[in-house]
């Protein structure tokens, strides 16, 4: 655990580099925290999921898995892998400012 | 240009890894289609290659005529208890006509209940996420099939050796 200046903003980050305290996002950190893992430009599709995983974890208390976003925000599954390559599920979680989902599915 | 703050760490996401996933899909049941897809969905998601091998009963669960009628049986399956408690269902029960449609409704509530698509729409999820699904050349031949029997997601019939070929420096798994 450390806390870290994020584009003027003190935040705490564990040791795997995720926030740990979801109140401390903002649109400022999530445009660095993307250009950290090689999204240089979130666009307005990648604001669409951060806004879903944001909105649902308010209500839900935990992180959305890729395929409830792709069902409830209604995002393409493949949009999602071409959005946050490789790895969606943890990526689109990183830049939101949230933890890994739990959910295997 | 945006300078890294001090103490500040990236998670490593590993996006050059090579890992690959190769599963070999023998049983057509309800039950038994699960665990391969789960599985797959879980690799894709860690960005790994995923190739499933449908094979015998396997290809059930890639048939247009089957995919959304797979089943689970209570006869011969001692781990299946009634209504959650401990007591096992008695073989003979489990042999009255309905009892396999039964547990199969029931199973197919559980799995939706906790939002995990039913087969159908999980293997739509997987493929396009990337995974590539293949049919067993021998199996297809011996049950009388050929490639319009299969959902679209399926990419081709293939023999042992292609599958070999796929699968080279891959962790394989039998279901």
């Amino acid at each position: 655990m450390a806390s870290v200046n994020i584009a003027g903003h003190e935040v705490q980050i564990n040791e795997e580099g995720f926030m740990t305290d979801p109140s401390e996002w903002n649109e400022d950190i999530a445009g660095f925290l993307a250009g950290q893992i090689g999204i240089d430009a979130l666009t307005e599709e990648h604001w669409k999921v951060i806004r879903f995983l944001r909105e649902d974890y308010a209500e839900q208390g935990e992180t959305a898995t890729l395929r409830r976003v792709s069902t409830s925000a209604g995002v393409p599954t493949k949009q999602l892998y071409e959005l946050f390559p490789k790895k969606p599920a943890r990526k689109m979680a990183y830049v939101s400012g949230l933890p890994k989902p739990k959910g295997c599915v | 240009m945006t300078t890294t703050p001090e103490g500040f760490v990236a998670p490593d996401f590993d996006d050059d890894s090579d890992r690959k996933l190769c599963l070999i899909c023998s049983k057509g049941t309800l039950d038994m289609a699960y665990p391969g897809l789960i599985l797959a969905n879980g690799a894709l998601e860690e960005g790994m290659e995923v190739h499933l091998f449908f094979t015998f009963w396997g290809l059930d669960i890639i048939r247009k005529k089957t995919v959304d009628k797979l089943t689970v049986t209570p006869v011969g399956n001692t781990a299946m208890r009634i209504g959650g408690t401990s007591l096992a269902m008695p073989q003979l029960l489990g042999a009255l006509p309905g009892m396999s449609s039964m547990a199969s409704w029931m199973m197919k509530r559980k799995i939706a209940g906790i939002d995990v698509p039913a087969v159908r729409d999980f293997i739509t999820h997987v493929a396009d996420a990337g995974a590539h699904l293949w049919a067993c050349k021998m199996s297809v031949d011996m049950m009388g099939l050929s490639d319009d029997d299969f959902i679209d997601e399926v990419e081709e019939t293939i023999n042992v050796t292609r599958f070999l070929e796929l699968s080279e420096s891959a962790q394989v798994l039998f279901i």
